[in-house]
């Protein structure tokens, strides 16, 4: 049975690689920005980038949740759980993106700080269940797919007067993201990113819809395809995304019909509305303050609110120095550009968070694609921190 | 006249009793311990000798000797135990260098308040997987920690084997051109494991791979005395222990992703929680690397043996200054297979 579906996806992915190598102008290049980490992880998991003719070229986006997290808000978290001794559930990912002074979460783990690492909302909620003299804090993080979970947690805590459950809410919006990736110098005015259109993240749209790129596409004339994240989609996606560039058309197509609809999910968007409202600015790492771009949590569940009831400030921290996430996250640079890449900062001793997800742009290169470099640091090769 | 003293008065509460502080004492509660628990399940000669250590004789030639400490929740899981696990993980180890297991010893932590119904389901599963594999528990060791500083139960295994004439398996010989086999499909312990742990059900049920591989192994050898390595992709699973061999041996190595086996329950579970298969540990399956010329006779055995049915060749060793392992994946395209970086985590969306 596997053998029949590899067979015919690996028949459809050679024709789908002539049917780009047909339609692709040789005389032009095609820089296409595939926003989120997902697909960033299928292009490289898959080797589909070796499927495609040499002038196609896959910028990579700043859509990894992990990765665009500022460090001030893991630095946040680390105190909530070292100063004001709360449980602390997180997602796995998140463990090992280092913080200020070379601290992580996993380190504070370490150290006997008291967090545990969930796999979704309710196994949060039951650790606040199970421990009633203990404040939980749920560390919430992502883009619009996770943030209908978080709702129905918050909604369920409040029904269910759970006290010692708060949410610290980090969640963000693709659309000004992209808007901000256009309108950064570095794509306006010095052309030095030339993004011809995006792939949008399909699991996004399955929330939102894919009505809320169309204003973006019409103002920046930039094409936008709806895609999943099968490699097969991204395939057929980027050619359809070819033919858009071809004729000369910016829309917001979708090639993943198969879930996505132009409205979304209308239900979902109601119990985000009802539960979160829009913050008016949240720093991203790389994209700097963005108005508008995150969620926080409404007046109606302040009580749940971590940041209210913890008096979280807002921390201003660094990057590591030398650390290119920035702008590897605004689609300026690449991983291999970055000095530390490979040296200092591997897998294993990450330096930046584009490092530790395995969506992040420089764990999929040097996972997955390191060969391709011109001097390969080795599969064997010791890493010098 | 003389009335028949009995040495313990109650008999070990195997049912509704607990350990306490005083089974690790040395004391008549810890002589009760092994006799009514450890040695009633494990009982053979040389356990039976009764003695600190086990006197046996030694054939000429070489022995091995391997040793693995055991820390796993669940304790108990589709397919397994910790108990079982210990045995099949020792065996395996000692196996892997082409021996056949002798002995094994076993070492018990355990945390005051563990439930002897446990313990004892959880010797007689190892009694029952030892003497299914040929091997004897001959020597053993218990100590009991306050509770809240163990996990329960920790059980730490020895074994010793002996490794026939003209056998010189180790993971510094694959050669450029070598083939690469694996026993069967990959990530099925790990998956089992982390579903039960998290309360996952997938259907259909997966279960842990967890067995013993040394007649396997005998039956290969005897096929193909010049086996190069061998070696179970236990932790980190099979892209990890590639890794390994290639970084011992100096070499590359290239594989194709659709000629590797996995049970299509196992891939979907993993696209489920965002893992990659060929990092989830097995315990009941092998690598092997060959010459090119062994390596169908070779498949021909395994795929012949009950713990090798699925069996196939999976890619060949190949001359790579960089040491990379290399995938050609079901799409056409290629991506380095890369060591395992921390512990594979699921995802987030
Ligand atoms: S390689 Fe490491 S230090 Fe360099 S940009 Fe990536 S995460 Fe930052």
């Amino acid at each position: 049975m596997k053998y029949v579906e590899e067979f015919r996806a690996r028949d459809l992915a050679k024709k789908l690689a002539r049917g780009i190598a047909r339609e692709a102008d040789t005389g032009r290049q095609y820089n296409i920005m595939e926003f989120c980490g997902g697909h960033t992880h299928a292009i490289f998991r898959y080797g589909v980038q070796d499927l495609m003719p040499a002038n196609i070229n896959f910028v990579h986006g700043p859509g990894c949740p992990v990765c665009v997290l500022p460090i001030g808000r893991i630095d946040n978290a680390i105190d909530l759980v070292e100063r004001h001794d709360v449980i602390l559930c997180t997602y796995g990912d998140m463990l090992r993106v280092p913080a200020s002074g070379r601290k992580s979460l996993l380190k504070a783990k370490a150290g006997g700080a008291d967090v545990r690492m969930v796999y979704s909302t309710l196994d949060a909620l039951k650790i606040a269940r199970d421990n009633p003299g203990r404040e939980v804090v749920f560390f919430a993080i992502g883009f619009e797919t996770t943030t209908p979970p978080t709702a129905v947690a918050l909604r369920q805590v409040r029904t269910e007067g759970l006290r010692n459950f708060s949410v610290f809410c980090n969640h963000v919006l693709t659309p000004p993201a992209i808007r901000s990736i256009l309108d950064t110098p570095d794509t306006r005015d010095s052309g030095s990113v030339h993004i011809d259109g995006f792939l949008g993240p399909s699991h996004v749209s399955s929330i939102i819809g894919s009505q809320p790129y169309e204003a973006l596409a019409t103002q920046y004339r930039k094409p936008v395809i709806i895609a999943g994240f099968e490699p097969l989609d991204v395939m057929q996606s980027t050619l359809m995304l070819i033919r858009q560039l071809n004729e000369g058309r910016h829309e917001v197509e979708n090639e993943y019909t198969r879930v996505v609809t132009r409205e979304g999910n209308r239900k979902a968007q109601q119990l985000v509305a009802e539960v979160f409202e829009l913050r008016p600015t949240f720093e991203w790492r790389g994209l700097g303050l963005m108005p508008h771009s995150a969620l926080q949590i409404r007046e109606a569940y302040a009580e749940f609110n971590a940041e209210r009831r913890f008096e979280v400030p807002t921390i201003q921290a660094s990057d590591v120095k030398g650390c290119e996430c920035p702008t590897i996250l605004r689609g300026v640079k690449r991983p291999t550009d970055c000095k530390l890449f490979g040296t200092v900062c591997t897998p294993e001793s990450p330096m930046g968070s584009c490092m530790v997800s395995s969506e992040g742009a420089c764990a999929a290169y040097w996972s997955y694609g390191r060969m391709r470099m011109p001097n390969p640091v080795g599969a064997n090769a010791e890493s010098v921190a | 006249m003389s009335a028949v003293i009995k040495r313990f008065p109650h008999r070990l509460d195997t049912r509704h009793g607990c350990v306490d502080m005083t089974h690790g004492s040395g004391g008549r509660a810890m002589a009760q311990l092994i006799e009514e628990l450890f040695r009633k399940h494990l009982d053979n000669e040389l356990l039976g000798q009764g003695n600190d250590q086990a006197l046996f004789p030694v054939s000429a030639g070489r022995m091995v000797m391997s040793t693995d400490g055991h820390v796993i929740s669940p304790l108990f899981f589709p397919g397994g135990d910790i108990g079982s696990l210990a045995v099949h993980g020792t065996i395996n180890d000692v196996a892997m260098s082409g021996a056949k297991p002798l002995y094994l010893s076993a070492a018990f932590i355990l945390e005051e308040g563990f439930p002897l119904a446990d313990l004892d389901r959880i010797v007689i599963s190892m009694a029952t997987a030892a003497s299914a594999a040929g091997v004897l528990v001959v020597t053993g060791d218990t100590k009991v920690v306050e509770r809240g500083k163990g996990d329960g139960i920790f059980i730490t295994t020895t074994g010793v084997g002996v490794v026939p004439e003209g056998i010189h398996i180790s993971g510094d010989r694959a050669r450029p051109g070598d083939a690469i086999l694996v026993s069967g499909t990959m990530g099925d312990h790990g998956i089992a494991i982390m579903s039960s742990r998290e309360n996952l059900q997938f259907e259909p049920r997966i279960k842990s791979d967890s067995a013993a591989l040394h007649t396997l192994v005998a039956e290969m050898v005897n096929a193909v005395p010049d086996i190069h390595c061998l070696r179970d992709p236990t932790r980190g699973g099979l892209a990890t222990t590639l890794n390994e061999l290639a970084h011992q041996s100096g070499v590359g190595m290239r594989l194709n992703e659709t000629d590797i086996p996995i049970d299509p329950a196992v891939t979907a579970a993993c696209e489920l929680l965002g893992l990659d298969p060929l990092y989830v540990a097995n315990e009941g399956k092998l690598i092997c690397i060959c010459t090119a010329e062994d390596a169908d006779r070779l498949l021909a055995v395994m795929q012949a043996h009950p713990q090798g049915r699925h069996a196939a060749r999976i890619g060949e060793v190949v001359e790579d200054a960089h040491g990379f392992v290399q995938m050609e994946t079901s799409f056409g395209g290629h991506r380095v297979i890369d060591w395992l970086a921390g512990e594979q985590l699921p995802r987030i969306c």
